[in-house]
């Protein structure tokens, strides 16, 4: 057991991965003399040398073309998009090549490759730099998505995505790199796909991504003290697949279920959660789901204003208790 | 490796093989000529386009087929490069998508959302209600805007189960019974059935001896082949009633607000009395039935009506009940309608009576049937003539067996 902070945690899964199997790649802007622009990949060069490290020119669509060619010829590349907020300058290869080539080759070619990226807000780096995009990537099928929330669950799901055979887009959030956790020695193997009950509570179900877990924790908490009211918290962590098990399971224990979203609110992920628990537990269902999210516009550089539009503690607080009339 | 027809032109859609310079066995090599074709436009010779061996061949000389058809099977000899680091070929994705996420829509309904008051329940509300025998209607809610939610359904419960406990240890009187699921709905539907149908009520004897030595013959017949069944009285009564009511069918009926309808299958429901109060299995298409598919059908319906076993489809619908206490020696009583059916029969004992046989004072067993009728659907005429069917079939029990 050591405590590790969520940025060393992304190098030591990229490590792991890459100490175990010599096709496992590694490229990006910046990741290696400079040890990443978020300093989440020191090391990484000096321990697997350059043929395996490689920095990569300012140019987004040459490093998913690199990897995706990589991919198909045999190599597992783990690709670093610096911001998430970049996947619109190589959408190309996202959502209509890497995406599409295990289908469109009948099972053939796969690319077996993961991009990851800093995604979110909380940072101040303004409303290109910022977004929550979890979402862009949710809606291309032959995807897979996941984000962790906690250093264990960043090894883990690293090496759960570099062990997948298909493409998976794993998204770091930026505003969680300080963040520090438990981590137990030796290799860490998660599964794609899988939720998790990090508070268990009987009043409601809160479900939440990324950054957003340790803000809904404190929210339970608050919650719990200040109005008794036992909130469970599902940090959903991967979006494809979705564990509909354990949170329709959770639902059906609770019968009352917010979602808080970091992304903004239209086609945000807990859109297409609720619309599940709609369908499949409607009739575990005491009251409407409702969505915690940020409001549909850019973000904010000024802190204050950014602040403001991300959903934090308070405001989650005051929607629960509103939701549950206490 | 598949050989296809090919291709001869836009408009060609199958092409007749002339003669195959290859037969099943030969080794092939890219560019060698495989097979001879005629279109009607054109004759060529197709060749290979992989190495290997030639080790099927499907459609023979002088045969056509449709454009894309596999013509012959090459084997693969290793002539296709090997794909470096064998390329992900049978690699299971260790988490796999379901694209087509299956969505399971729940199948129950519950009620509408809102009540006839006005008032909001939500869904949980809803099924809870229902789970639990909670009259929605006499509650009152607490959600927002007084919506009834799940709290509102767990105090109703509470109240009904705690009022009983009190009662019990306080007067010494009595004793009280918490009322079972099963009893608040028997209570509810036949408090109904009393209060909105116009009951009227017929009655007949029937001679049941002709039917009694029958069944005597028949329960011996069955004995001596070794089938464990023995035929009763109930079993000729469903009988009788589904061959009256094929007879009658307008009895087969219930009444709504804008029609009356008439059912096309002979269901019968009977009365079965069970600990928890009274259950009506049904038998289906009873009319179809022999009397010892009835009996035996009957005999586990019974059994597991007793233990709380009973498929909701097993229980619920009907088109006609019977109810039979002739068990227990009641001459003669009026059964309360089973809605939304339109006729119930009573059924009592067959008892020895005298009986006018023209001047002559003779004895027979007879067996009083009271028919209870819902006038809105049922008129009295009507009811008479299945009564008469139904008497007509027990007194000729021959005609039950065919």
């Amino acid at each position: 057991m050591a405590e590790l902070t969520y940025r060393d945690a992304v190098t030591r899964g990229i490590a792991q991965e890459m100490a175990r199997d010599e096709d496992v790649v590694f490229l990006g802007e910046d990741i290696a003399k400079a040890g990443g622009v978020f300093k989440t990949t020191v090391g990484l060069l000096e321990q697997f040398g350059p043929r395996r490290v490689r920095d990569t020119p300012i140019s987004e669509q040459a490093i998913m073309g690199a990897a995706m060619g990589a991919a198909m010829t045999g190599l597992k590349p783990i690709a670093e998009i610096m911001f998430s907020d970049f996947f619109a300058v190589c959408f190309d290869y996202i959502a209509n090549e890497f995406s599409k080539s295990r289908y469109m080759s009948n099972g053939q070619v796969r690319c077996p490759l993961v991009v990851r990226t800093a995604n979110g807000a909380g940072v101040r780096f303004g409303a290109q730099h910022s977004q929550s995009v979890e979402n862009w990537a949710m809606m291309i099928p032959g995807l897979k998505v996941v984000a962790p929330s906690t250093p264990e669950d960043v090894i883990g799901l690293m090496a759960a995505a570099v062990r997948d055979p298909d493409p998976v887009i794993f998204f770091e959030h930026k505003g969680l790199y300080p963040a520090k956790g438990e981590v137990p020695d030796g290799e860490i193997v998660d599964t794609l796909g899988t939720a998790k009950i990090v508070r268990p509570g009987k009043d409601t179900t809160i479900l939440a991504l990324a950054m957003m877990v340790p803000r809904a924790l404190a929210a339970a908490e608050t919650l719990k003290t200040e109005a008794g009211i036992d909130c469970e918290v599902i940090d959903v962590r991967s979006l494809v697949p979705l564990d509909t098990k354990t949170i329709l399971g959770s639902v059906a224990r609770t019968n009352r279920v917010f979602t808080v979203e970091e992304n903004p609110r239209l086609c945000g992920w807990g859109a297409e959660l609720v619309s599940i628990i709609a369908d499949e537990a409607f009739y575990d269902l005491d009251g409407p789901p409702v969505r915690i999210t940020t409001p549909h516009v850019p973000l904010p550089a000024a802190d204050t204003l950014e602040d403001i539009v991300l959903p934090n503690e308070a405001r989650i607080v005051e929607t629960v208790r509103r939701g549950l009339g206490a | 490796m598949d050989v296809l027809m090919p291709q001869l032109g836009e408009t060609v859609s199958s092409g007749k093989i002339i003669s195959w310079f290859k037969k099943v066995g030969d080794k092939v090599a890219p560019g060698e000529d495989l097979f001879e074709i005629e279109t009607d436009k054109t004759s060529m010779e197709v060749p290979a386009t992989v190495s290997g061996t030639l080790a099927e061949i499907r459609v023979g000389d002088g045969i056509e087929a449709p454009v894309g058809a596999v013509v012959a099977i090459i084997r693969d000899e290793g002539a296709m490069a090997a794909p470096r680091h064998e390329l992900a070929q049978g690699v299971e994705p260790l988490t796999r998508l379901d694209p087509f996420n299956e969505v399971r829509t729940p199948r129950g309904n519950y009620g509408p959302a809102r009540l006839a008051s006005g008032i909001c329940v939500t869904p949980l509300a809803r099924r809870l209600a229902r789970e639990y025998g909670v009259d929605l209607a006499a509650i009152a809610g607490s959600g927002p805007r007084d919506r009834i939610v799940k709290a509102d359904i767990e105090r109703a419960r509470s109240l009904v189960a705690e009022v009983p406990a009190p009662a019990a240890t306080q007067s010494g009187g009595y004793t009280e019974t918490p009322l079972t699921n099963i009893r608040k709905i028997i209570a509810q539907r036949l408090t109904e059935a009393k209060q909105t149908i116009p009951h009227f009520y017929l009655t007949t004897d029937v001679a049941i001896d002709k039917l009694l030595a029958l069944r005597t013959e028949i329960n011996s017949s069955l004995a001596a082949q070794k089938i464990d069944a023995k035929i009763s009285v109930n079993d000729f009564a469903i009988r009788g009633v589904a061959i009256a009511l094929r007879q009658v069918p307008a009895v087969n009926a219930t009444f709504t607000a804008t029609a009356i309808r008439q059912y096309r299958d002979v269901d019968v429901s009977v009365a079965v009395a069970t600990n928890d109060g009274l259950i009506t299995p049904i038998i289906r298409r009873a009319d179809t039935k022999t009397l010892l598919q009835v009996s035996t059908e009957m005999k586990s319906l019974v059994a597991r009506a007793r233990d709380g076993k009973l498929r909701p489809e097993e229980f619920q619908g009907g088109g006609f009940s019977i109810s039979n206490l002739g068990m227990y020696g009641v001459k003669q009583f009026q059964a309360v309608i089973n809605p939304p059916q339109a006729c119930i029969l009573a059924i009592g004992a067959g008892e020895r009576r005298a009986v006018a046989r023209g001047e002559i004072l003779g004895v027979a067993t007879l067996m009083t049937c009271t028919l209870s009728v819902d006038h809105r659907v049922v008129d009295g005429a009507l009811g008479g003539r299945f009564l008469q069917a139904f008497k007509a079939s027990l007194e000729d029990p021959i005609s039950l067996l065919v």
